[in-house]
């Protein structure tokens, strides 16, 4: 699969907009009569509301509305609906629109002010009185795991929402029988997904037909329609759902959320557009966040490093909510045993219910947790053989003659997971040999001359892409012969646009610019799930491909009867079907959209079906597996414990590149999520579940002046699951980055340094850890 | 609250404007003069989203009244190139797949321009300190330092 744009670096159709200002995000629209709300949130992270007072508030400049739950009743009442059911979760722990009377974690929507400005509605929010009863509350996850812990709901019994265990093998033979075992726990902190742009809403009402008309800032505008008409008991075709250009997502923007629905609500309450516009502090404490897991370990394996089988025990944070179901650890089970080729698994996830901000999936959900695990791991079994590090890995790796490689799990509908197609041990060596690693030694000679302990780290990783069960596209060539595709697929700045004009434009045989893509709007194309989980290149990429060549038959179709020639000697070039070898005999595909959009009284050619059109969906019925190997170099400031990556290699294979511009980029900035995650994001609460960390002066996420050049190299091996060959790049820079890092710092600290399990790692942590080894 | 009068150049053309003293410049801009691109990131200083130029130096609108603008020159990402016509620093930023959602990317380049005009030969340490008081979760910074770097020598060659 290649062609004229199809693997070429072109620069972004959406660039222009985006770099003049003239970007359309959910903030920048403006309706008439428009009202803005702002929520009384929660202060308090678990307590029973007795009562609310709003006189006072309702009597503020401006404000011509406040709602709580009960305000609703008559439209709609109870929880909301869970977005991905599991028969685990016996009843949905889901929120209500605004709190019932039970609140759950600090920064709760409970009411929702409307008023003639954001300010106006701010100060009324402010001035709404509360009488609280306050409950127990739980906010460390290992505490709330314990049997006599206060619950986060207070009609729970326990914490523990579910458990899930997953696994293969035969575990207690061969632990019985392995040559060595070793035991690690491990503690992966939370943080959160910090999009540049926070949520927001606009919702509107057509006041002749009820139809309502929502914009906001998601990653699932299909989803924001199903469960609200649900919820509503209202048809699909009465609510229209749309992004504007989104300013990040990043996972958190996938869920649908209480304010979508409080925001539609009061719209429909009102009846009057309704803005909401999360501002920086609603986002720390109303936005889901994610990766708090503590987990135990075993790990068996041989004299000679080969990894054999997993014993694993986690205790995964879901917050105060499960909004999204067990997305997460079902997506920490499904990332085992990643490039190893395990005899035998044996896991147990329990999820914790704590009054914290519910968690859900950030980039790369819980596959840079596993990641983080089985690399930690690999170095453990490295150091405690006193072997090479690589060397753990290519003796456990599943190996290239291998594929397709039958892990041992069982994928949702219960076939067993198979990795399509890779190299791990090539990916590892091409990555050593990019960064010199057999040079190392001299440079942390050189940096020790300045005062620096430098480290090297390396990581591999699996990650599982193109999840279905699908997306679409429709294509159609308008009568000015300009290429329109339509799709359900959302866009949060990954040039969506740019490839799928890429795919299409190479298909139909036209120029870029005549091609148009218009995204993520439930008027514009009937069906969508969602952009998450490095999916869409897959799903919606191929969709277009194939929507494409149906519009490129029945062109030829229709050019065949009007030329009198064999479809077999028709191309498309140019904007036009034409004869191959005879450039003058061609017809353009204007004319044929024109004759296809019919003319009173004149019959189509050959009875064809009107329009130059074609829908399609690509059914992405088996995962294709993406992977990859980091390496990294740090120097470690043994006076100060600051760590810096100085140099940072990644090798990664996403099967064939629409667009290795926009792959580079997706990779770049998942390494330097990463990073974040390794040394410096940490969202702290106190014991009675108060956020310490609001503000990006408290909760840091990784600037320029810190991060280091990122050396990108592509192994292109094609995915067989997909008719355009690609896997998924979203998050393929992320998951193995935390671990790279945390394994360069360990290196960098010696041989009697600690063995590190923890990320964020601090520089207070680092100077203790030297303080020990001396 | 009684609103203040206001004098000041915007974007190189004179403008008056009424304000109430609550308002932050960069709600002023986005909501009072419906000037869209600067956008509000955390409106605690500290993401750089919404960096404007107040008489030739680079500052946070949401940490600036607007009042504060009186008899001041304020330049914003719309004072750049236009679509089809862009400046020299954007298409360097789009050739660099210097942005991807674009959120941050008028702040950046607000930053950027200002910083080129004081320093027109930087090295790469420069341009990341430059930009270290603005935040971009999607690129990884790279494509932003080159487009810098990439600017500033086409501008010296030409010169």
């Amino acid at each position: 699969m290649s062609g004229r744009f199809f693997g070429a670096a072109v620069t972004r159709v959406e660039d222009a907009r985006l770099l003049t200002g003239t970007g359309h995000y959910v903030d920048d629209i403006e309706l008439p009569g428009m009202l803005h709300a702002a929520f009384v949130r929660a202060s308090f992270a678990h307590g029973r509301i007795r009562s609310i007072d709003k006189r006072d508030a309702l009597a503020m400049p401006g404000v011509v509305a406040i709602y709580t739950m009960d305000d609703f009743a008559d439209i709609a009442q109870g929880p909301m609906p869970p977005m991905a059911p599991h028969p685990l979760l016996k009843t949905p722990i889901t929120y209500h629109p605004l709190s019932d009377t039970e609140v759950r974690h600090v920064g709760e929507a409970i009411a929702i002010v409307l008023a003639d400005s954001r300010a106006n509605a701010e100060d009324a929010a402010a001035a709404v009185i509360l009488d609280v009863e306050y409950l127990p509350t739980v906010s460390d996850v290992a505490l709330a795991h314990e049997a006599n812990s206060p619950t986060a709901h207070s009609q729970h019994a326990s914490n523990i929402a579910a458990t899930m265990k997953a696994g293969f093998g035969d575990c207690a033979r061969i632990f019985a029988k392995a040559d060595h075992v070793l035991t690690e726990q491990f503690d992966i902190h939370r943080g959160g997904c910090h999009a540049m742009e926070c949520r927001g809403v606009v919702a509107n009402i057509d006041l002749l037909t009820d139809a309502l008309t929502i914009s906001t800032s998601s990653q699932s505008p299909y989803m924001v329609r199903r469960h609200l008409a649900a919820y509503l008991d209202r048809d699909e075709n009465g609510i229209r759902v749309m992004t504007p250009d989104v300013g990040g997502g990043f996972g958190p923007k996938a869920n649908v959320y209480a304010e979508e629905f409080a925001v539609a609500l009061s719209t429909i309450k009102i009846r009057r557009p309704v803005k909401w516009i999360e501002d920086r502090q609603e986002h720390f404490v109303a936005t889901t966040q994610q990766r708090g897991q503590i987990w135990s370990i075993d790990v068996a394996f041989d004299n000679n490093g080969r990894m054999r089988a997993i014993r694993g025990h986690c205790i995964h944070d879901n917050g105060a909510y499960a909004p999204y179901g067990l997305i997460l650890p079902a997506t920490a089970i499904a990332s085992f045993p990643g490039p190893y080729a395990l005899e035998a698994l044996d896991l147990t996830v329990d999820v914790v219910l704590t009054n914290l901000v519910p968690t859900s999936p950030v980039r790369g959900a819980c596959r840079p947790n596993v990641a983080f695990l089985l690399e930690r791991l690999a170095d453990r079994i490295a150091r405690h053989l006193g072997m090479d590090r690589q060397d753990v890995r290519q003796r456990s790796f599943v190996k290239a003659e291998q594929m397709p490689y039958t892990t041992g799990l069982k994928a949702r509908d219960g076939s067993p997971i198979s990795y399509d197609s890779g190299d791990y041990t090539g990916a590892l060596n091409l990555v050593l040999d990019k960064i010199a690693a057999k040079d190392f030694e001299a440079r942390r000679k050189e940096s020790k001359q300045r005062g620096k302990l430098r480290g090297l780290g390396i990581a591999s990783c699996v990650e599982d892409t193109g999840i279905g069960p699908f997306e679409g596209a429709s294509i159609r060539v308008t009568p000015a012969g300009k290429v329109i595709v339509a799709t359900g697929a959302s866009s949060q700045g990954q040039g969506h646009r740019t490839a799928f004009a890429q795919i299409a434009a190479d298909a139909l045989g036209v120029e870029l610019e005549d091609v148009t893509v218009e995204t993520a709007d439930t008027a514009k194309f009937p069906l969508g799930i969602s952009t998450i989980a490095s999916r869409i290149a897959v799903t919606a990429g191929s969709s277009v491909q194939l929507a494409a060549h149906k519009v490129r038959a029945k062109a030829i179709t229709f050019a065949s009867h009007q030329l009198e020639v064999d479809e077999h000697d028709l191309e498309l070039e140019g904007g036009a079907v034409r004869v191959k070898g005879i450039a003058d005999m061609k017809i353009k595909l204007s004319e044929i959209a024109r004759a296809l959009a019919g003319s009173t009284g004149v019959p189509l050619p050959g009875n064809m079906e009107p329009d130059l059109a074609a829908t399609a969906y690509f059914n992405s019925n088996a995962l294709t597996f993406a992977y990859g190997a980091n390496a990294c170099e740090v120097e470690v400031d043994p006076e100060t414990g600051d760590v810096r990556v100085v140099r940072y290699v990644v090798v990664h294979d996403c099967g064939k590149l629409i667009n290795p511009l926009i792959v580079d980029g997706q990779i770049r900035g998942g390494v330097v999520h990463g990073i974040g995650n390794a040394l410096f994001e940490r969202m702290i609460y106190d014991e009675q579940g108060q956020p310490l960390t609001t503000t990006y002066g408290d909760y840091f996420l990784p600037m320029a002046s810190e991060m280091p050049p990122i050396e990108i190299h592509h192994m292109e091996t094609p995915s067989p699951r997909n008719p355009i060959g690609v896997k998924g790049a979203g998050e393929g820079g992320t998951i193995p980055a935390a671990a790279c890092v945390i394994s360069a710092v360990e290196d960098a600290l010696g041989p009697n340094g600690p063995f590190i399990p923890v990320h964020p790692i601090s520089p207070q942590q680092v100077v203790q850890w030297l303080k020990a080894t001396r | 609250m009684t609103e203040r009068s206001l004098t000041f150049t915007l974007n190189g053309q004179p403008r008056e404007a009424k304000v109430d003293p609550r308002v932050h410049l960069g709600d002023f801009l986005r909501h009072s003069l419906g000037l869209t691109g600067t956008h509000i990131g955390c409106e605690h200083g500290v993401c750089g989203a919404c960096t404007v130029i107040v008489d030739g130096s680079p500052v946070r609108s949401c940490l600036m009244l607007a009042v504060q603008i009186d008899d001041c020159t304020v330049e914003t990402v719309e004072s750049l190139g236009k679509p089809g016509d862009l400046s020299p620093l954007q298409q360097a930023f789009a050739a660099n797949h210097g942005l991807q959602c674009g959120f941050c990317t008028p702040g950046m380049l607000m930053t950027l321009e200002a910083f080129l005009r004081t320093t027109p030969a930087p090295t790469e340490e420069d341009v990341r300190i430059a930009i270290s008081g603005n935040i971009c979760r999607c690129t990884g910074y790279q494509g932003i330092v080159q487009a810098t770097l990439d600017t500033a020598s086409t501008k010296a060659n030409r010169t």
